[in-house]
């Protein structure tokens, strides 16, 4: 709203009330902002120059830490391969797997509710019970997984402790917690014109010619959505990660002990589990922030892309 | 936005035919494509309730059972239960959870309510600009402000061992929730708050008195969604709790306690079961607000 140019003296106390009010709507988020995204944004950029270990005072080295983390730190390969492996392969499962769910949930008839929640409620498991409940399930000696397998008489792997299925069994871990995606799918499959249907079935066009040039058009903004937020979440995995690799190695100590994060063979080691083990094991926290920062450019690159009215994020009138 | 609990689709209208007929052709095919859907169904459905069932099973066998790879459970050890409640620390974590999750859920929807009413109602310069910056900040990886954080929380203001520093930052606003009710509130006519102005009331009475009683269902929607992260965070915890094991929360604490139980898989699925229940409780009384919330997230943008 454009104030004009010499407003009366009421108007202009009129609008500079408007002005507060606002302001005290959005106080909260302001104060909640600065304090807890803005300041430490910055005092990372300050850290991330610094020799800091928590005890003594800050130091000023320059680059170093930043030469350290991107070029002779020996975990920083693994841990980015780590999570752009998980990035690229998670998602793309979980959009194609999700989006089969929701198509599958749209032609059950009899049963429907029972169906929908069933395949829901994995996802309100919370990350570290579906996590602890996956180690067990997939435990290679006693677990129930490799017991059905054995008695079909297939060998099963060694999942969560073998450095090449590690990564697999996160992913399978991820494609169980699929609910939200299902749901969202399937509020855009149904949001489909009935009638495009029909005149593509006058087209003559069969069950895929009808995937093909009417749903996939009009669910692509949400087929989108879901491929870039799940972007920026895989990109934060830790939880998940982090205890299986844990409990999956067998390490009878409790949380906060010195562990190599990554188990097997650092297979499961993810960017942000780097961070906290620099940061809070290794009290490397000089280049900890520097990570933090690499991190951060990365996600801000993808929500970037997110920003762009093709995501579907932010609504039109804005 | 859906009004049913699940969108549905219109029934299709049932056509009736005789055998031999091109009707009864048809609905041969529909029959087998019936058949074929819902076998489909049933096998996803295995894929997602087996871990479910598997866990329970194990978590009432007996301590020797549960390390054979048995499926069925020789006899119902219920005392397995028991046994995961009366562990040190077990009834605290539940506490901390609870508190975390029920204070963190109060804080964040007061907050979030004036917020997202400005953010949805009010055109002011830089009203892009802040949502803009509220979607970054919910994009950003917690891990990538922690650091500087913590050394606020553990060295100026020595809170570090207790629930605060998860709790606290949740009065001023999740940007998350800001979203959520934002695109919420944008669904209620604004015919509604301009007819309560005229009618004198104040703003501050508009967005008590009618807008939110009418925003009833996206509050509960954020509501719900801050109590399962509340309940579900273990970053949080593990960052500012590890070094006070009474202040650890039910997700925190589950993990230590299969390391301290490494062997007995069966009290550790118990206690998997206990983490896992309220969740699943909560949504089976608040489907419509939470199936809700997923939607709007998804597709209303």
């Amino acid at each position: 709203m454009a104030a004009p140019s010499s407003p009366a003296p009421a108007l202009r106390r009129k609008h500079l009330r408007e002005r507060l009010r606002i302001l005290g709507f959005l106080s909260p988020w302001l104060v909640g902002f600065s304090v807890f995204f803005g300041y430490p944004l910055i005092a990372t950029g300050y850290f991330s120059f610094m020799h800091y270990n928590q005890i003594e005072q800050p130091a000023f080295v320059g680059l170093r830490n930043w030469r350290y983390v991107l070029t002779q730190m020996p975990l920083f390969g693994p841990a980015l391969w780590n999570t752009l492996w998980l990035v690229v392969v998670m998602v793309a499962l979980r959009v194609v797997f999700g989006l089969g769910i929701g198509l599958l949930v749209t032609k059950v008839k009899s049963g429907a509710g029972f169906f929908r929640t069933a395949f829901y409620l994995p996802y309100l498991a919370p990350p570290v019970a579906a996590t602890v409940a996956f180690v067990f399930l997939l435990n290679p000696a006693t677990g129930p997984v490799n017991e059905i397998l054995g008695a079909l008489g297939v060998p099963g792997p060694e999942w969560f402790n073998d450095p090449s299925w590690a990564k697999p069994s996160l992913v399978l871990l991820s494609l169980w917690g699929i609910g939200d995606l299902m749901v969202i799918f399937m509020a855009a499959l149904l949001d489909v014109p009935r009638e495009q249907y029909e005149a593509a079935e006058l087209d003559g066009a069969g069950a895929w010619g009808k995937f093909r040039y009417v749903t996939w058009p009009s669910i692509t903004p949400i087929v989108l959505f879901a491929v870039v937020t799940g972007v920026v979440q895989t990109m934060q995995y830790y939880t998940q990660a982090l205890v299986a690799g844990k409990l999956a190695s067998g390490v009878s100590v409790g949380p906060g002990s010195v562990i190599q994060p990554g188990y097997p063979d650092h297979s499961t080691l993810t960017v942000p589990q780097l961070i906290y083990s620099l940061g809070f094991q290794n009290f490397n926290t000089g280049a900890a922030c520097a990570l933090s920062l690499v991190l951060f450019a990365i996600a801000m690159a993808v929500t970037t892309l997110l920003m762009r009215k093709r995501a579907g994020l932010l609504p039109a009138e804005d | 936005m859906t009004t049913t609990t699940f969108p549905r689709r219109p029934a299709r209208a049932r056509t009736p035919g005789t055998a031999g007929t091109p009707a009864a052709r048809a609905r041969r095919t529909r029959l087998l494509h019936w058949i074929a859907v819902h076998a489909v169904a049933v096998a996803a459905a295995l894929f997602f309730l087996l871990p479910f069932v598997f866990v329970f099973l194990t978590s009432v066998m007996t301590d020797d059972q549960a390390m054979s790879g048995e499926l069925w459970p020789h006899e119902w050890n219920w005392s397995n239960y028991t046994a995961v409640f009366t562990t040190p620390g077990f009834l605290g974590w539940w506490r901390n959870s609870l508190l975390y999750a029920g204070l963190g859920t109060l804080f964040t929807v007061c907050s979030a309510i004036p917020v997202a009413y400005a953010l949805a109602r009010f055109r002011f310069r830089g009203r892009r600009t802040a949502m803009l910056l509220v979607i970054s900040t919910m994009m950003l990886p917690p891990q990538v402000v922690v650091i500087p954080m913590y050394l606020v929380w553990a060295q100026q203001l020595h809170l570090t061992g207790s629930i605060w520093p998860l709790v606290v930052p949740m009065a001023f606003g999740d940007a998350y929730s800001i979203f959520l009710l934002r695109q919420f509130l944008l669904t209620i006519p604004p015919e509604y708050v301009e007819s309560a102005k005229v009618d004198g009331c104040g703003e501050l009475r508009t967005l008590l008195r009618i807008v939110v009683p009418m925003a009833r269902p996206g509050i509960a929607a954020i509501a719900l969604f801050q109590f399962f992260y509340c309940w579900n965070d273990y970053f949080g915890p593990q960052i500012y709790t590890a070094q006070n094991p009474a202040a650890w929360t039910l997700s925190y604490g589950l993990e230590s306690f299969k390391s301290a139980h490494s062997v007995n898989w069966n009290l550790t699925m118990a206690a998997t079961m206990l983490v896992m229940a309220p969740v699943i409780v909560v949504f089976f009384f608040a489907q419509k607000a939470f199936v809700e919330g997923v939607t709007l997230t998804g597709v209303k943008g």
